[in-house]
């Protein structure tokens, strides 16, 4: 019986081993092989990746991707096309680890754990934290204006306590989602302290059902987004060209742009980022440092 | 106290054993008042469940089939469904359907409201049965007895069955009540600051999960140890020689 499993286990690590074999290749000069890069992408997170009324898949990631591609093209000197594979959060790092997809831009924040198991490559592109999306009238305006408030919160949420009560709002938090948003939009709170980058699909994919409620705070404790390659490619050539592509969408303002071509409020991270990378702050190098 | 709330702090700064609820004032005052809801929300749903349960067997001796009926079905409904979705279901459905109806915003009751009629409602089903069981081990000719002496049937009811069903069911009423005392933690999925949802709260901002799974525990050990005592000694204090025991 113990021969039977060490022999499956055998059979098991060669399969995994040969999946992960084009991984060792040079990837880069794999992609311009064959005229194609295949990226992982969402459809499930407006307007990052998402679907348009005729399901094709649209989005500040899908056009970051498109702009990716003709750059790797250019340099090539030979069109690359765009493959896209749909990822969710749960599948897109083994869907690159397993070599299905090539590299993936997929709202993915940039920490520590997730650096160990895929590579993140430097800078970040985005970034998203905690907000307060409130009632229209419900006089919220900036975190010092919480005092005395009854907001909905997710439970056990660290932020509940930083942000929500020492602010001096009364927190009411529930154990998901739909139940804070029934609470919510039943008038049980006035105001929902949660990730500000859930609150903008909601607005935008159901504008009517959100109509009264604006974020009605500041961003505080930004989380960046990284872009991901292979572990081993984050050195390679493709790491370097992707992390060159997000240094010049930062000093370009490019990523400034498509947020505003899709809707997304400003963010003060890409405005800050920004001017770090024409600064030539190391912030802005395709290196990660400790504290970055 | 300020040494005691130093003792812990010591304790932490030399064991790591980190119970924020002693030397942290913040953390401190948010979880007494936990327990607080829990002490209070556990008695007037004791209270009102009892209530419900008196006159629930009462009315199941009705003549009326209609009303045998209604507190049948009320039994079934709340006997048979999880106390969970019980809550779930007056807080969110129940509620919205109310206010609409009404044209409220901001919901008929709040949690706590909906966690009172719930979990009384719940227990009260219970506390029917186990009282009925009571009712029907009185004696018929005591009951013919007072009958005799001129009792209406309320009078019968109130003098004569129920003291004597009360001492009959009270073991059960202890079983159900000291439950009712336990499921009061559901009351948290709808966020009512009980004990249970506080140290949740706690143990997400302290990262002191190991520490809190023990606090709790020993606070229900003493909260349930409490009602045991007390339902004992009541009890001990209407038992009639000779009768039951």
């Amino acid at each position: 019986m113990l021969r039977k499993l060490l022999s499956v286990g055998v059979v098991t690590a060669a399969f995994a081993g040969g999946t992960a074999l084009p991984a060792s290749a040079d990837t880069l000069a794999n992609i311009i092989d064959r005229g194609k890069i295949v990226v992982g992408v969402k459809a499930d997170y407006a307007p990052w990746g998402m679907r348009d009324a005729d399901g094709n898949l649209v989005g500040m990631e899908h056009d970051m991707i498109a702009d990716f591609a003709r750059r790797l093209g250019e340099s090539a000197g030979t069109p690359i096309a765009v493959e896209k594979i749909v990822v969710v959060a749960s599948n897109r790092m083994q869907f690159l680890e397993q070599g299905q997809i090539d590299m993936f831009i997929a709202t993915m924040s940039n920490k520590p754990d997730r650096r160990e198991v895929v590579g993140i490559v430097q800078p970040d592109y985005y970034s998203s934290g905690v907000a307060v999306l409130a009632h229209k009238d419900s006089g919220i305006d900036g975190w010092a204006s919480l005092e005395g408030m009854t907001i909905c919160g997710i439970q056990g949420a660290w932020y509940n306590k930083d942000h929500g009560l020492k602010n001096g709002a009364e927190v009411v938090a529930f154990k998901g989602v739909p139940e804070v948003e029934q609470a919510l939009l039943d008038g049980r709170c006035v105001g929902w302290i949660y990730d500000d980058s859930a609150f903008i699909p909601r607005k935008v994919n159901e504008p009517e059902k959100w109509m009264d409620y604006e974020i009605a705070t500041p961003t505080v404790d930004d989380v960046p987004w990284g872009a991901a390659v292979r572990l081993e490619d984050v050195d390679q050539p493709i790491g370097k060209a992707l992390s060159a592509a997000i240094i010049d969408w930062h000093e370009s303002g490019l990523l400034i742009e498509l947020e505003a071509k899709w809707g997304i409020p400003p963010t003060q991270w890409l405005v800050d980022m920004r001017e770090k990378c024409l600064a030539d702050d190391p912030i802005c190098n395709d290196v990660y440092d400790e504290g970055e | 106290m300020e040494p005691v709330w130093e003792w812990f702090r010591w304790l932490y700064d030399a064991h790591g054993i980190k119970l924020t609820i002693f030397f942290d004032e913040w953390d401190r005052g948010r979880f007494l008042n936990g327990i607080w809801t829990t002490i209070h929300l556990s008695f007037v749903a004791i209270l009102l469940s009892i209530a419900v349960g008196i006159v629930g067997a009462w009315l199941q001796m009705s003549y009326l089939v209609w009303v045998r009926r209604i507190v049948e079905g009320y039994i079934q409904f709340f006997r048979n469904t999880p106390p969970l979705i019980q809550l779930y279901f007056f807080y969110f459905a129940v509620d919205s359907a109310l206010s609409d109806s009404f044209g409220i915003t901001g919901g008929v009751m709040g949690s706590y409201g909906w966690a009172v009629v719930s979990l009384s409602f719940f227990a009260g089903a219970f506390n029917v049965e186990i009282f009925r069981a009571g009712v029907e081990a009185v004696p018929r000719s005591t009951i013919e007895a007072a009958d005799s002496l001129g009792y209406t049937r309320l009078q019968v009811y109130r003098y004569v069955t129920l003291p004597l069903a009360f001492r009959v069911c009270l073991p059960a009423l202890n079983n159900n009540l000291i439950n009712l005392v336990k499921t009061t933690t559901v009351a948290y999925a709808i966020a009512v600051p009980e004990t249970l949802y506080i140290s949740n709260q706690i143990w997400s901002d302290e990262y002191n999960v190991f520490e809190m799974m023990n606090v709790v525990w020993v606070v229900y050990i003493v909260l349930v140890g409490c009602l045991v005592w007390f339902m004992y000694r009541w009890e001990a204090s209407i038992r009639i020689p000779g009768y039951g025991q």
